[in-house]
């Protein structure tokens, strides 16, 4: 078990800077798991904890060490892959224990872990099977399980679900988190879906370009985005946002001295789906033509292209009745539930 | 497709006679070859040959195996059995390695070895037989197995195979392999080497057959009949001159020189073919 801490870590692949100094302190036994679009440098982050990338300057700890110049052996993780990463002509048995066999781990105490790990993670009558004889789902727990008898203070975990279905995924989130939370072990998890990150996570870092947007609880993170970038990325659909500029007469905006382009003015004004709501011409906030409105049962996502043409989505519960598609609709919202953001994309205090 | 598939009647017939027809057109002069290692030398030389097995099976194939016309075959066998393994293992291992080291380590360098590694493929044993004989016979090593061996290890073919095998493993296989604290060395021997067991089958079939057939080096560097080996040695059996050649014994002789290769080919054909046709993921 064991904390781990980044401080200003950068990463450069020649000139071009890939990770931009991330500064994050993840507690003993927190599962944080790290978001972002691809390219954002989540993975590179990733494998920089691992060691099996370069840090190119600041520092990584774990527990109490700098682990910068440390082997991956040397540092006490165990990773799981997108893509397993299982070695295709060993056994599962074998697959699992070559880490412990490496280590020198004896004979009797290699069997006794990995019967333990394949006992909690269902896997005993396939012990003697090789990777291709499983289904995705099971190569996934043997992946698991070779990071689990090795008993790591980290776990590291890269897009561990991407390679499987719908149905299997959410499966899945589910017993990486409660086995996660059984064994106690800090971990990192990176992850391009934001449904994963929000159910899954202690806490998020939300990465772009590089660059840690904000780090906090996942309703921390939905509820007080803290730039334009993490509140059109949690949450799904996104948010919805507008020139601040053209809510000036309907008297929501509020406490807000200045509107416009200048540092520390008002410019963009966020709202979430479920935020807005249809209602009369008289009590319009925004008005537009309703383009599609789409049906998923418990709820209705409608697209809005507003008079100006920018397209709002507005989700409902599923019983209402929605308007026709192409007819003129009305959306209300209330101030409270506005979020402000400056013209350099940052949260202006509430 | 399925036309070809469900091809009935005289279609069918008239290809299968002109397959049968290809198979008797390359068996027949096996077929000779059989006839005549069966037979005394009177009975070959007087037209027309026979096409009937004779009585002399036994004692044609004794002869040659024990007596042979400058070596006995048995020796000859032996002779070829060393240089092809030789051969094989050396070209297999050398290029495992090598091609281990192109692809895995960065160093200074690497590509320019690995080009020149490859260019060797435009310089076969025949192109550069002359210097090599000359760096041969400065060591000293005419009319020995290493002289027969050694020049015709180094290959690019095998090199380059393996660099594209090596090619096709995922990234992530190797830092999995550091993330459980395998080195470099650990990581060849427990997963690489494992991983690539039908490639070296399908390896060691194409290369013990390139060892066996050798001609021209064995015919240049051994002199002396206890090192013939016996694809050249049975140039070497044919009489210069008046001599009456032997014949039965020459034919006993090559039929016995196809039988490891054959063999070879038989017991590993199943690595074999998965090998050429299907790499592990």
């Amino acid at each position: 078990m064991a904390k781990i801490g980044f401080s200003n870590v950068r990463k450069s692949y020649g000139p071009t800077e890939v990770i931009h100094g991330v500064d994050a302190e993840i507690a003993d036994g927190e599962l944080i798991v790290i978001v972002g679009p691809s390219g954002c440098g989540k993975s590179t982050l990733l494998r920089m904890v691992a060691g099996l990338e370069t840090i190119t300057a600041g520092e990584i700890r774990i527990g109490d060490r700098v682990v910068n110049d440390l082997e991956p052996r040397e540092r006490d993780i165990a990773m799981v892959f997108q893509n397993y990463a299982l070695y295709p002509h060993m056994s599962v048995f074998d697959n699992m224990a070559y880490g412990l066999k490496i280590a020198g781990v004896p004979k009797a105490e290699i069997a006794e872990r990995v019967a333990q790990a394949a006992k909690m993670l269902e896997l005993e009558p396939y012990l003697d099977r090789k990777p291709r004889q499983l289904s995705g789902g099971q190569r996934q727990r043997v992946a698991m399980g070779r990071a689990i008898v090795r008993k790591p203070s980290v776990f590291l975990f890269d897009e561990p679900l991407s390679n499987l279905d719908a149905k299997l995924r959410v499966q899945m989130r589910v017993e990486i988190k409660t086995l996660q939370r059984r064994l106690g072990v800090t971990s990192l998890y990176v992850t391009h879906d934001q449904v994963e990150a929000m159910t899954m996570a202690d806490r998020i870092i939300v990465m772009n370009g590089g660059n840690a947007e904000q780090v906090g609880t996942p309703l921390a993170v939905y509820h007080k985005p803290a730039t334009v970038f993490v509140g059109g990325f949690i949450g799904s659909p996104p948010m919805n946002f507008l020139q601040a500029a053209r809510l000036q007469a309907s008297g929501l905006l509020r406490k807000v001295a200045e509107v416009g382009g200048a540092a520390g003015a008002l410019n963009t004004v966020g709202v979430r789906p479920e935020h807005l709501a249809f209602c009369s011409e008289g009590e319009a906030v925004l008005s537009g033509k309703l383009m599609i409105a789409e049906a998923l049962g418990a709820e209705t996502l409608a697209h809005v292209e507003l008079d100006d043409g920018e397209r709002m989505i507005v989700r409902i519960e599923g019983g209402r009745e929605v308007p026709a598609a192409g007819a003129r609709v009305h959306l209300s919202c209330t101030s409270e539930h506005l979020h402000y953001f400056g013209a350099d994309g940052k949260r202006l205090p509430d | 497709m399925s036309g070809m598939v469900e091809k009935r009647g005289l279609g069918i017939w008239l290809t299968h006679l002109g397959l049968i027809i290809g198979i008797a057109i390359i068996c027949f002069p096996i077929y000779m070859a059989f006839v005549a290692s069966t037979v005394t030398q009177p009975e070959i030389a007087r037209p027309p040959m026979p096409l009937i097995p004779g009585p002399h099976l036994i004692d044609n194939y004794t002869a040659a195996l024990t007596r042979g016309v400058n070596s006995p075959v048995l020796l000859m066998l032996f002779n070829s059995s060393v240089m092809a393994l030789g051969i094989t293992i050396g070209k297999i291992v050398i290029s495992i390695i090598s091609a281990y080291a192109i692809v895995y380590f960065r160093f200074p360098f690497r590509m320019a070895f690995f080009w020149m590694i490859f260019l060797t493929l435009m310089l076969p044993v025949e192109v550069r037989i002359v210097p090599t004989y000359e760096v041969v016979a400065g060591f000293g090593m005419l009319n020995s197995y290493t002289g027969l061996i050694l020049p015709l290890v180094a290959s690019a073919t095998a090199t380059f195979l393996f660099r594209q095998f090596f090619l096709t493993v995922p990234d992530e296989l190797i830092e999995a392999a550091r993330v459980d604290g395998a080195g470099p060395v650990r990581f060849f021997l427990d997963i690489l080497l494992p991983m690539s067991r039908t490639n070296i089958a399908a390896l060691f079939v194409i290369l013990f057959i390139y060892g066996w057939n050798q001609y021209l080096w064995p015919l240049l560097i051994t002199t002396k009949p206890e090192m013939n080996t016996i694809v050249m040695g049975i140039k070497q059996m044919f009489p210069s001159g008046d001599d009456i050649a032997n014949w039965p014994v020459i034919m006993a002789t090559t039929l016995l020189a196809m039988l490891p290769p054959v063999a070879v080919v038989i017991f590993m054909q199943g690595l074999f073919v998965k090998g050429l046709v299907e790499s592990e993921k």
